[in-house]
């Protein structure tokens, strides 16, 4: 028996668990995928909003401005990629400019702070490339970028530092209430929680209506996005919106704490919980989109493309509370749920706390150290450690400069990588132009070697994604019959 | 730390260039490779059909580039493996890194560019779809299948008709998979014909022109495409979607030059061939810096790059053993009209041009009986007829010193192709 079951390890289920491995419980995180950070968390706009746009008085707006307040420190003691890049919203019509004034009165209620209305010249000065069409704009200093692979990870890693639990490849199947609090079946057999946390990103209703008198509902709202190559770093240096105006909700062009330019998402609502394929229309979608807001984006510099699902509620506002006896909803985690993911955490936490009045740990571990990256040290410092591990000395990813080094410490750490992908969103191996062209059989071999399996077995992101499927010169048996 | 000549790639055209820099009389030489052995990419092409111009004989990749590593080890020229040039700076500091030496910086005379190129991605060809395993760039295919001993798959679907990918229609076809179709965006295969014949035509492998891939299917693992054709803007045409099933998409679908380090020192490109503009001694607009190869431009054949490198070799070392003196340089520009995309050399100083200059270059659609001639000051110095021209094979036209004689204070070089 556990004390706290929490269901999903994406960036809020990291959160709740990091959050709450502050208290002597076992906590134990389950999720169906083989990796932290698999669903919504690792394709989005990786982005914290200043927290002006969250409708006042909603709890969206309070976290969002807690969770963007809280996350430099936290990316300082967690150690993960995080930069203040500040954010403008742009006016595209003289006839927006009420719509403009309105967002900025909701951020200044919301308490975001420094923002301002600048003119055309001012942002010209900010942004060379932005449109002509652009007439104002809403500058706020506080808004930022972050890794939403590196947050989850920390979150994750500093959680099992205190004792947390991951289960991966773990997919709840039922959810029964017991005596004494909840019997989860789930593919990998019976677990026994006092409490449960539903953090099941586009999965949230399921298990909330399986157990709740009220009944939510969740759409998966697909984005989709292109991603640039460093080529392209400095066409902006801002996160750059649009006025919700009559192209609609409009994109984004933003830089990534990596130096890439990110533009999307679409806002395309799909019935298929895992419908995270790319349409023509949506990549075309965000070029034309993002052509409002730029001039002359480079789309000829992408290197990839993607999607990720939204988990929208109907009622467009987190479910954070205890929704049935011990049941703990941590749903409709949409946009801004990256940037108030250290807040929903924190609010779990204290909501579960100020229930169960668990004791606090002496020895709370506040601090986790991330893969190191030689690049950021000087020569010298670099060639101590070479000397020290030659492994540092070894590029494996070329476009992305990625020693063996690294992607051994992102296997051997608790937590670490068992896939190509896993090993990607540790350390950007195979994250950059030639997208894994060349590093892709050579981080299977170390894989490979590491977690001692066969070449065969190594897969893209988990079990039924093999990346190769036998030896040469055997023989298919199709092939054979035909012949 | 310093050397006369640092060559950036053991590839074809590295070694190339190695060995005629060394017969030059340059002796201080590094050559920096970043993979565990010299050779390059040949090692992984062990299909035959390399060396039919320069040996007169066919050869596998492999034994290619033996005959070139063989030349090496025979100067002894001092060369590093698994040794990455982490950056390069406009003053010819290159910083390399390995296992053993770790970070440091060392000094140039003069360098060669031979880092090759990559396969263009799926990524950067915006196919929509899922994003599961089973999709590869027929170049990582080939090093799974012929280096590592891994089949990637087994009901295949190849998008591009580049050579590489023809090269795995076979090579995947014998190594017993299924492969089902190759679809090719253009008109017009991108590959030579003959491996048009040999990879598809003798496995009864279709090529469909004018079509592309509009949706990858399967959330873990490839289990499908979608194949479209296309009008002539390149868009698919509603109405003519086919599927077929699949566990493995791959493309060739064009290279890309390696130019991150010559861009980081200042080496202007031409954004038609993504490789740097050089002159007649195949010297980028750095001096002192020379390219050849596949990072200069995208060759169909490694003799052609060995010959090409051969004489960036030659130029750098006299550079090196002229006192790296910067000459007056007074260039005129090859101009080119009738379908020719780009040339190599971009730009010609008639005074520095030995016995004989080579110039490559490509036209960009399908073209047949065809004249190509060169003019000199509006003078024809030279023509050929071609009954097929294509953008996958690579045309030359060549020099000599004395037609360069002969049209002394020579204004306008120009390459024309017109009809018979």
């Amino acid at each position: 028996m556990v004390d706290v079951v929490i269901i999903g390890a994406g960036v809020s289920g990291c959160a709740a668990a990091r959050w709450l491995s502050r208290y002597r419980i076992n906590v134990l995180v389950l999720d169906k995928e083989e990796d932290v950070c698999c669903g919504t968390s690792k394709a989005n706009s990786a982005i914290v909003h200043a927290g002006f746009d969250a409708k006042n008085g909603t709890l969206m707006a309070e976290l969002n401005v807690r969770g963007s307040e809280m996350m430099e420190q936290l990316s300082v003691d967690l150690d993960f990629a995080y930069k203040r890049c500040g954010s403008l919203v742009l006016c595209l019509d003289e006839n927006d400019r009420d719509k403009l004034n309105a967002l900025y009165e909701n951020g200044v209620k919301n308490g975001v702070k420094d923002l301002r209305i600048i003119e055309r010249e001012e942002l010209v000065g900010m942004e060379p490339n932005v449109s002509d069409n652009a007439v104002a704009a809403l500058w706020a200093p506080t808004g930022a970028i972050v890794c939403p692979f590196g947050m989850t990870l920390a979150f994750a890693e500093n959680a099992a530092a205190n004792g947390v639990q991951f289960r991966f490849d773990t997919e709840v199947k039922k959810l029964e209430r017991t005596e004494k609090g909840w019997k989860i079946e789930t593919n990998q057999g019976t677990i026994e929680a006092k409490a449960v946390v539903n953090a099941a990103g586009v999965y949230a209703d399921l298990f909330h209506n399986e157990v709740c008198e009220d009944k939510i509902h969740i759409t998966p709202r697909r984005g989709d996005y292109l991603l640039l190559d460093h080529t392209a770093s400095g066409f902006v240096t801002h996160t750059v919106f649009q006025l919700p105006g009559k192209f609609g909700k409009g994109v984004l062009v933003t830089p990534t704490v990596h130096d890439n330019i990110l533009a999307g998402p679409t806002a395309i609502d799909v019935e298929n919980r895992e419908g995270t394929n790319t349409t023509a229309e949506g990549l075309a979608d965000v070029m034309k989109k993002a052509g409002f807001s730029v001039k002359n984006l480079p789309t000829r510099q992408t290197i990839t493309s993607f999607a990720g699902l939204r988990a929208h509620e109907d009622g467009h506002e987190f479910i954070i509370r205890e929704s049935a006896e011990d049941f703990f909803d941590c749903a409709g985690i949409e946009s801004p749920g990256l940037s108030s993911a250290p807040a929903i955490g924190e609010r779990v936490a204290s909501l579960m706390q100020a229930k169960y009045g668990w004791e606090e740990k002496k020895d709370f571990i506040d601090k986790r150290k991330g893969i190191l990256d030689p690049k950021t040290l000087s020569r010298e410092e670099w060639n101590k450690l070479i000397e020290k591990e030659p492994a540092y000395g070894q590029i494996i990813c070329r476009c992305e400069s990625v020693t063996e080094g690294e992607i051994l410490d992102a296997i051997r750490r608790p937590l670490g990588a068992k896939s190509l992908d896993g090993v990607k969103r540790r350390t950007r191996a195979g994250m950059g132009r030639c997208q894994a062209g060349f590093c892709s059989p050579r981080v299977m071999e170390i894989l490979s070697r590491e977690r001692k399996v066969p070449l065969s077995s190594i897969t893209k992101n988990g079990k039924g994604s093999e990346l190769i499927v036998g030896v040469a010169k055997d023989v298919y048996e199709e092939v054979r019959h035909e012949a | 730390m310093k050397h006369d000549l640092i060559i950036l790639g053991g590839g074809p055209a590295g070694l190339a260039a190695a060995i005629t820099a060394y017969d030059a009389g340059l002796r201080d030489i590094l050559i920096v490779e970043r993979d565990k052995e010299l050779g390059g990419i040949l090692n992984q092409c062990i299909h035959s059909g390399f060396g039919l111009h320069t040996f007169k004989e066919e050869l596998t990749g492999p034994e290619y580039a033996a005959r070139f590593i063989a030349g090496v080890k025979e100067r002894k020229i001092p060369y590093v493996l698994n040794t990455m040039a982490l950056h390069v700076s406009p003053e010819k500091e290159v910083t390399l890194m390995n296992r053993t030496d770790g970070v440091q910086t060392v000094k140039a005379e003069a360098i060669v560019l031979a880092m090759g190129c990559r396969e263009r991605s799926r990524g950067a060809l915006n196919i929509p779809g899922y994003r599961p395993a089973g999709i590869y760039s027929a170049g990582t295919a080939q090093r799974l299948v012929n280096i590592e001993g891994f089949m990637p798959g087994r009901e295949v679907v190849i998008l591009g008709s580049g050579d590489i990918g023809l090269i795995m229609a076979r090579r995947m076809t014998l190594e017993g998979a299924k492969v089902k179709v190759v679809a090719e965006l253009m008109p017009y295969s991108g590959g030579l014909k003959r491996n048009i014949v040999q990879c598809l035509d003798d496995f009864g492998i279709p090529l469909k022109l004018s079509h592309t891939v509009v949706d990858i299917r399967g959330q873990k693992r490839v289990e499908g495409v979608t194949i479209a054709a296309v009008d002539e803007h390149n868009k698919p045409i509603p109405g003519t979607e086919e599927e077929y099933d699949c566990d493995t998409l791959l493309l060739s679908c064009g290279l890309i030059p390696e130019n991150e380090l010559s861009r980081e020192m200042g080496v202007s490109i031409n954004p038609v061939t993504s490789g740097p503009v050089v002159n007649e001694s195949l010297e980028t607009s750095v001096p002192g810096v020379f390219a050849a190869g596949n990072v200069l431009h995208v060759h169909d054949l490694v003799d052609f790059v060995s010959e090409e490198a051969g004489a960036a070799g030659r130029a750098a070392a006299e550079y090196v053993l002229a006192g790296s003196v910067d000459a007056e340089r007074n260039e005129i520009p090859v101009k080119f009209e009738g379908g020719v995309r780009y040339t190599v050399p971009a730009k010609i100083d008639p005074k520095f041009v030995k016995e004989a200059i080579t110039i490559r270059f490509r036209v960009g659609a399908v073209m047949k009986n065809r004249i190509v001639s060169v003019w000199m000051d509006g003078e024809q110095v030279s023509k050929k007829r071609r009954q097929i021209m294509a953008p996958g094979e690579m045309e030359e036209v060549k020099l000599t010193r004395e037609q360069f004689d002969a049209h002394p204070d020579l204004k306008e070089l120009l390459i024309r192709v017109e009809e018979v």
